[in-house]
């Protein structure tokens, strides 16, 4: 889940809505999609802009983890493989912003804001990626754990967020099998490739589960993006969803998972499984993760450094505009 | 569960062998007189884009601009994959079982066989695209004659790099156009970037013992007749961008293409080999 702990606009009955208010939940309660130039509720909007924009920042900065291997990837085809992973994540991430600017918020001013410290993105991407290993751990627990919460949001309500789901979900289990199989040479391997890729669940089983955010079940906010359908399931269901499918994968690894706790319990048909430490999470969430400084300076300095490309196009852009006018003119 | 099923894909190496039984038949892979010589040629083929891929991975994620992240790390694809096929072609010549990966990841800078142009430092985005520009414009012409390559390999390779190169010549033509007749810094940069690359960009075109032997045998052109529709290609685009062409030496810096490198090569492969050389052996 690359949206974490979002905020929503207060929860109204049927009976308090405005005529307009009621119309709009009626549809999204007959599964019908709301489009961009459609009447919403600016609470609607707003929490949407800042789902789909955390959303988008989080496939931006997560490039950066895993772009951390590129250039040492061990054969070619790896270093393949790997550049189109990252690269999907950087198309994800435009047709998410795509997505919000039908909303009516500009993808530089998204862009600011996640400089600026203003807008959040996962907090997984906070931390490290340590040896080759960790590019198998991301691309199975992380992208799996996104997966999780992607599958639903293909039924979106907003139509642009629904569509652009659709096309990620596509290529994110791609992504997950991919590290799976990276997981399953090195789990297969030498003794010391097989410690890296227990070390690698070792550190990213918990901040993956953390990926869900904290329990929500008595949330406010929760319960009205869940009311919009923009946000399908708890963060409890999805978590608990996440681990009855991982375990059986890490066992086919002939990996532990780090839960001394861990436990099938039959009478839920799940496993039993210890909550994360929730004040890691809100310190990685306050910007005192491993990684927070590097990850944002590394966009900051992308962005101010490419500056002048951007400007250089915009004018280009701009002459050859007023070329073309003037050609338009004297042909007149 | 575990419910990953196509994770266990058949080996890649296996399915290129099966791929490797249907190649055409080509009595160039085989002559042993101008083994050494194809062999060297094949690995210059293969060191140019596998060198110049890496440099544009280094992009990955740190781009001016999404579409522009993207395309940088989509042209790297392209030539890593390129990279496969002329030095996996290049193992079967040398035919003592070293595969692409091997030649990629097992040789010192000494055996390395890019073009100094290639293994440049990134630098600013400037010089990036600068130095895409000035070898997309000699990579695209050297295919284009290599797909009516004698060797049937060469042209099914070079075919295929084609279509993949012809792009990047068209993007990066485009960007050095636009970026030079842009504001005054980008036009100051671009022009920097030019001064900068212009003395490593005649090693492209001076030929010596393995490019004439090729040559020769119809394999590839020569260097001398893929020069002056370079530099027509060079002055329309520079000249479209208001740059000017450098007033040094285009020919001051080679020796790439005969193992002598400069600094920059042996950091690059340092970072690149690293896991094939710390844990020798492992299968990834």
């Amino acid at each position: 889940m690359y949206a974490q702990m979002v905020k929503s606009e207060g929860m109204k009955s049927l009976e308090e809505m405005s005529p307009e208010e009621r119309a709009f939940q009626e549809r999204i309660d007959a599964n019908e999609k709301i489009e961009p130039k459609e009447w919403m509720p600016e609470g609607y909007r707003k929490t949407l802009i800042r789902q789909i924009g955390q959303h988008a920042h989080s496939e931006i900065v997560g490039q950066l983890p895993e772009g951390n291997w590129v250039t040492r990837a061990p054969t070619l085809e790896r270093k393949a493989i790997l550049l189109a992973k990252v690269q999907d994540e950087a198309g994800h991430g435009l047709y998410l912003y795509s997505a919000a600017e039908t909303l009516g918020v500009t993808r530089d001013e998204l862009t600011e804001k996640l400089l600026s410290g203003d807008m959040k993105y996962s907090s997984i991407f906070n931390y490290p990626t340590l040896t080759w290993a960790d590019m198998g751990a991301v691309g199975w627990l992380v992208d799996g754990a996104a997966i999780m919460n992607q599958v639903p949001l293909q039924r979106t309500s907003y139509g642009p967020y629904s569509r652009a789901m659709i096309r990620i979900c596509k290529e994110e289990s791609f992504h997950q099998r991919q590290g799976f199989a990276i997981m399953m040479k090195m789990a297969n391997g030498t003794p010391e490739q097989k410690e890296m890729a227990q070390d690698a669940l070792n550190r990213f089983w918990f901040p993956a589960l953390m990926m869900f955010g904290p329990s929500d079940a008595d949330s406010v906010h929760s319960a009205q993006s869940m009311a919009w359908k923009i946000k399908m399931n708890t963060n409890d269901e999805l978590r608990q969803k996440f681990v009855d499918e991982t375990v059986p994968q890490a066992e086919f690894l002939g990996l532990t998972v780090p839960d001394k706790t861990l436990a099938w319990n039959e009478e839920k048909g799940g496993y039993d499984f210890a909550e994360p430490d929730w004040n890691e999470f809100f310190e990685v969430i306050k910007g005192n993760g491993p990684c927070n400084e590097e990850r944002l300076s590394a966009r900051q300095k992308a962005w101010s450094e490419g500056a002048w490309f951007r400007e250089g196009l915009t004018a280009y852009a701009d002459k050859a505009a007023s070329r073309r006018a003037a050609a338009q003119m004297a042909a007149e | 569960m575990p419910s990953l099923p196509d994770a266990a894909t058949p080996d890649a190496a296996a399915l290129a062998k099966q791929a490797a039984a249907h190649q055409s038949h080509d009595p160039h892979v085989a002559d042993v007189d101008l083994q050494p010589a194809l062999f060297d040629w094949l690995c210059r083929m293969g060191d140019n884009s596998l060198v110049l891929g890496h440099r544009l991975s280094e992009w990955c994620g740190h781009g001016p601009a999404l579409e522009e992240d993207i395309a940088l790390a989509n042209t790297a694809l392209d030539l890593i994959g390129q990279t496969q096929m002329w030095l996996a072609l290049a193992g079967e010549v040398e035919d003592a079982g070293r595969t692409a990966d091997d030649l990629a990841y097992l040789r010192d800078t000494s055996k390395f066989r890019n073009l100094k142009l290639v293994e440049l430092p990134n630098d600013d985005l400037a010089v990036t695209l600068m130095r895409g520009f000035l070898f997309d414009a000699f990579h695209f012409e050297l295919l284009k004659e290599l797909a009516g390559s004698s060797s049937p390999r060469v042209a099914e390779i070079a075919a295929k790099a084609l279509k993949e190169v012809s792009y990047h010549l068209e993007r990066s033509s485009d960007l050095v156009v636009r970026l030079g007749d842009g504001t005054t810094e980008s036009h100051e940069r671009m022009q920097a970037a030019l001064n900068r690359l212009w003395p490593y960009t005649g090693e492209m075109f001076k030929a010596d013992g393995v490019d004439e032997a090729v040559a020769e045998a119809g394999i590839a052109p020569k260097l001398s007749d893929v020069l002056p529709v370079w530099q027509r290609t060079v002055d329309d685009v520079l000249s479209e961008a208001t740059l000017a062409k450098p007033d040094r030496k285009f020919d001051a810096q080679t020796g790439g293409k005969q193992g002598r490198h400069t600094e920059h090569l042996g950091f690059l492969l340092a970072e690149m080999q690293f896991l094939q050389r710390a844990y020798p052996g492992a299968s990834w």
